[in-house]
């Protein structure tokens, strides 16, 4: 037997667990469900609600299996009758002051304690005294609370403190008069702040926009993804008929655990706002409602005579870039680029994705964030870095002195400060440096040879390994990653758009890419392929509708790396047309080779063609990139960051109410924002 | 907030005057955090909220709970939690003298009533207010830790014990007029031997 491993039994059934587990999640192992509230196994241990009540043999009374240690030899009984009358007693006790407004309350059909009351509750109320009455908090535009509900579990002060990072929460008063508020009920000023919702057992915190607007059983599920950052963060759409009425989080433990960022739990009431339903064409300076059948008679005049140039925009799913790229072919070379941002890429795909597997990040112990800002551009990966932060990590910054959730060490603002004394002392001691080049840097660099010494100096310090590679290239959109290895670039490798003048475009195609309202195309005639009527849309000839990513199947590769797919939810809203299908219908008209009758064909068209792409779900491998050994030179730029409101960072969240809320009421309230970590 | 214990609401509120440490305190406070390992200054929130309320006439506004949270560098929620936690820490501003009255069954059995009766009277307040010079706030509480020189009440920092009606409104007399009380038993009782 392992020195781990004790001996233990459970129902008189004998197990072997490993000895550092608690009695509750010992019972776990052996199928047994034990009922609980406060316990969560990502959150500290309060044992406070007293619902997971076990006996232990020789122990005199029931004890909470949440907070007791194994011990050999322990047995341990769940189901007997002394056990049931114990958990029938809290329960009992619970629900004393819980209001009996279940038909009116949100949680309704998904609550833990209706679900728990179902065994352990008695059908009446021995209680004849008056039920407290608890005034109800403000916690921000996003989170609902009815706290006469509140058990006190305490779930949201522990998530906020632990996770979020933000210890605004807390519960204040004791006994009868305890209550769960922020500190003096301003609001959440978390990007993860959502994530209490489904953290609450009961419906004392809910989702503000989804308040009052549907039943769980009405819902039909729908497994997609966040393409709202390059994390990929998985999620449960919500939808009934052609109408999404929440978003919440799938447990995927290698990339976003349990929680989701609140933009896409929120936004979704964006995507009805602002749609394009029909095609558009500009005449007399304006543009005018067309059809099909016109505009793209009109588009494929103007393919047959002007040289066309592709953008790919932030949402662009494999298949639609793999589509665009097989359509631009027939015009040559160099001319589809997703890089609208001047994102500077070596060819290999470690010059551009992260490269530690994102649950790894936790492990490292200095941390470099190099014009990024994690918070606001990836919150789930912004956890990542405060859960090795409180492992006692070490975090530098580089680029504006940006204000995190932990502490940072400032180092300057141009791509030279890696050159500083203390933190290359601190690397020579580091065991596990991790270093993430951020898109505010990337876009600026002017100069290959930055990039190049950006590896050797990682390859320098022992950030590249021959084991593994810790330098990490962050950008905030979900489509970038993919798009670059299925090649949708020009070979610019810094400035893509450096040459414009010289290559002589006159036609631009833009897929969702807002760059085509740039100056720099004001000569061309410019096509936009997208869902929302914003900037792209506003400078462009003709305006093309195509669905949004809940209303058609696509693939993602997040930023580490690993192919995803997004399923569709509802049709597309008016008349829409997935990109694809409408790039089959003009190389038809204009006679040229696009075999894919159906997306099923495409997608395995793409899939021959990029092997790697179809195992869903594994992050590619990579040979690491040899190390180059040239000398650490840096360019100075200056660090312009990729987003600057964590609520408006595209289209969508543009035009969603529940955003604009939230920047009224937590951005724009100074006293929220000037504390610093 | 009137009607509210002023030490059990968990509603806070400003003074709108700045909270800074006075001289005295900053030298205590160096001492106590010094009796605490490195890292776990946080553990000297109590003493800090009980000199706070000490300077800034007995109650804690949210100016001192933002100066202890500075202090102590700790999260301003913290603090808040543990002054609402204990009754001691009063929430709202209190009049000159705290009257806190034991109403816990051996002093009730003694007649904690009627000295409650007397001091609303003389002190022209109900439980849980404050006059309307402002020198008394006049509050119930549970035992005081006395109970063999019942019914007591404590005084800002002071005991008075062994009442009756009587001592009561001499004790509340001297106050208003400014003279000195005599501390502890009113009958002549020694500490607390056998009457």
């Amino acid at each position: 037997m392992s020195d781990d491993l004790i001996n233990i039994k459970v129902n008189q059934k004998e197990i072997q667990v490993d000895k550092n587990l608690t009695v509750m999640q010992a019972c776990e192992i052996a199928g047994e469900e034990i009922p609980r509230f406060c316990y969560h196994d990502k959150l500290s241990i309060a044992g406070n609600c007293r619902m997971c009540l076990v006996e232990i043999e020789k122990a005199p009374k029931l004890v909470s299996s949440c907070t007791m240690p194994l011990m050999e030899g322990m047995s341990i009984i769940t189901n007997s009758e002394k056990v049931n009358a114990g958990r029938k007693g809290v329960m009992e006790f619970l629900l004393i002051n819980h209001p009996l407004d279940c038909p009116i309350c949100d949680q309704g059909g998904e609550c833990d304690l209706q679900d728990q009351a179902m065994y352990y509750g008695f059908d009446k109320s021995r209680y004849k005294e008056n039920k407290r009455a608890v005034d109800n908090k403000n916690m921000g535009p996003l989170v609902n609370t009815i706290m006469t509900r509140c058990i006190h579990c305490t779930r949201c002060v522990r998530f906020a403190t632990e996770v979020a990072g933000v210890p605004e929460l807390g519960m204040l008063g004791r006994g009868e008069n305890a209550e769960i508020t922020t500190y003096l009920e301003q609001s959440i000023t978390s990007e993860l702040s959502g994530n209490v919702i489904d953290l609450c057992p009961v419906g004392a915190l809910t989702s503000k926009p989804y308040q009052f607007k549907a039943r769980p059983w009405e819902l039909k599920r729908t497994d997609s993804i966040d393409i709202f950052d390059s994390v990929g963060s998985n999620i449960r759409v919500d939808s009934r008929a052609e109408e999404i009425l929440r978003v919440t989080p799938r447990t995927n433990e290698y990339i976003n655990e349990e929680w989701i960022s609140d933009k896409v739990r929120f936004n979704y009431d964006g995507y009805y706002q602002q749609r394009i339903d029909t095609p558009y064409i500009k005449k007399n300076q304006k543009l005018s409602v067309s059809n099909w059948e016109e505009s793209l008679k009109v588009l494929k005049d103007k393919l047959k005579n002007l040289k066309p140039l592709a953008l790919i925009g932030e949402h662009v799913d494999l298949e639609t870039g793999y589509a665009i790229k097989k359509f631009m072919s027939n015009y040559g070379k160099n001319n589809v680029e997703c890089r609208t941002d001047n994102h500077a890429i070596l060819e290999s795909l470690d010059s551009y994705r992260f490269n530690t597997p994102l649950n790894d990040i936790e492990n490292s112990d200095l941390i470099i964030l190099v014009g990024t800002n994690p918070k606001i551009e990836t919150p789930i990966i912004n956890h990542k870095i405060f859960k090795a932060y409180n492992n006692d990590a070490k975090v530098f910054n580089i680029g504006e002195n940006i204000s995190l959730n932990y502490k940072t060490d400032y180092l300057g603002e141009s791509l030279s400060s890696l050159n500083n004394e203390n933190l290359i002392k601190a690397l020579k001691k580091s065991t596990n440096p991790l270093i993430i080049i951020g898109s505010a840097f990337l876009n600026k660099i002017k100069n290959i040879k930055t990039l190049k010494s950006i590896f050797s100096y990682a390859d320098k310090y022992k950030v590249i390994t021959k084991e593994k590679n810790n330098l990490n290239f962050l950008n905030p959109y979900a489509s970038r990653v993919g798009q670059l290895i299925i090649g949708n670039t020009t070979n610019n490798l810094c400035e893509p758009f450096s040459n414009l003048k010289n290559d002589n475009y006159e036609l631009v195609l833009s897929f969702g890419s807002e760059h085509i309202a740039n100056e720099q195309f004001n000569n061309c005639f410019r096509v936009y392929f997208g869902h929302h009527g914003d900037d792209g849309a506003m400078g462009s000839d003709i305006v093309l509708p195509t669905p949004l990513y809940t209303e058609k199947n696509g693939t993602f590769v997040n930023i580490e790396g690993r192919p995803q797919e997004a399923k569709k939810c509802h049709n597309p809203i008016g008349s829409a047309k997935e990109e694809w299908s409408i790039l089959k219908k003009l190389s038809d008209e204009l006679s040229f080779d696009f075999i894919p009758n159906t997306f099923d064909q495409l997608r395995s068209e793409l899939f021959d063609k990029h092997p790697i792409l179809s195992d869903y779900h594994e992050i590619i491998t990579v040979e690491n990139s040899a190390s180059i050994t040239s000398d650490i030179e840096f360019e100075d730029c200056k660090a312009e960051y990729p987003v600057s409101n964590f609520y408006m960072s595209d289209v969508i969240s543009k035009n969603s109410v529940t955003m604009a809320k939230c920047v009224e009421e937590i951005i724009s309230t100074p006293s929220l924002m000037e504390k610093s970590a | 907030m009137s009607g509210n214990h002023p030490g059990l609401s968990n509603n806070f509120s400003r003074s709108g005057e700045k909270f800074s440490w006075s001289k005295d305190n900053l030298r205590s406070i160096k001492n106590i955090i010094s009796k605490y390992p490195k890292g776990r200054e946080q553990s000297a929130v109590m003493p800090l909220l009980y000199l706070a309320q000490e300077q800034n006439n007995n109650w804690i506004s949210i100016e001192c709970i933002e100066t202890i949270a500075e202090t102590l560098n700790m999260p301003k929620i913290r603090v808040t939690e543990v002054a609402s936690f204990y009754s001691m820490y009063n929430t709202r501003p209190v009049g000159e003298n705290l009257v806190q009255i034991c109403r816990t069954s051996p002093c009730w059995l003694r007649g904690s009533n009627k000295i409650a009766k007397t001091i609303c009277k003389e002190t022209k307040c109900e439980i849980n207010d404050t006059s309307d010079d402002n020198k008394f706030t006049v509050v119930e509480v549970e035992c005081l830790g006395a109970c063999s020189n019942g019914p007591m009440i404590q005084i800002n920092n002071d005991f008075f014990e062994d009442l009756d009606e009587e001592s009561t409104k001499k004790i509340i007399d001297n106050i208003k007029e400014g003279k000195p009380n005599v501390i502890g038993s009113q009958n002549g009782r020694r500490s607390s031997e056998n009457a």
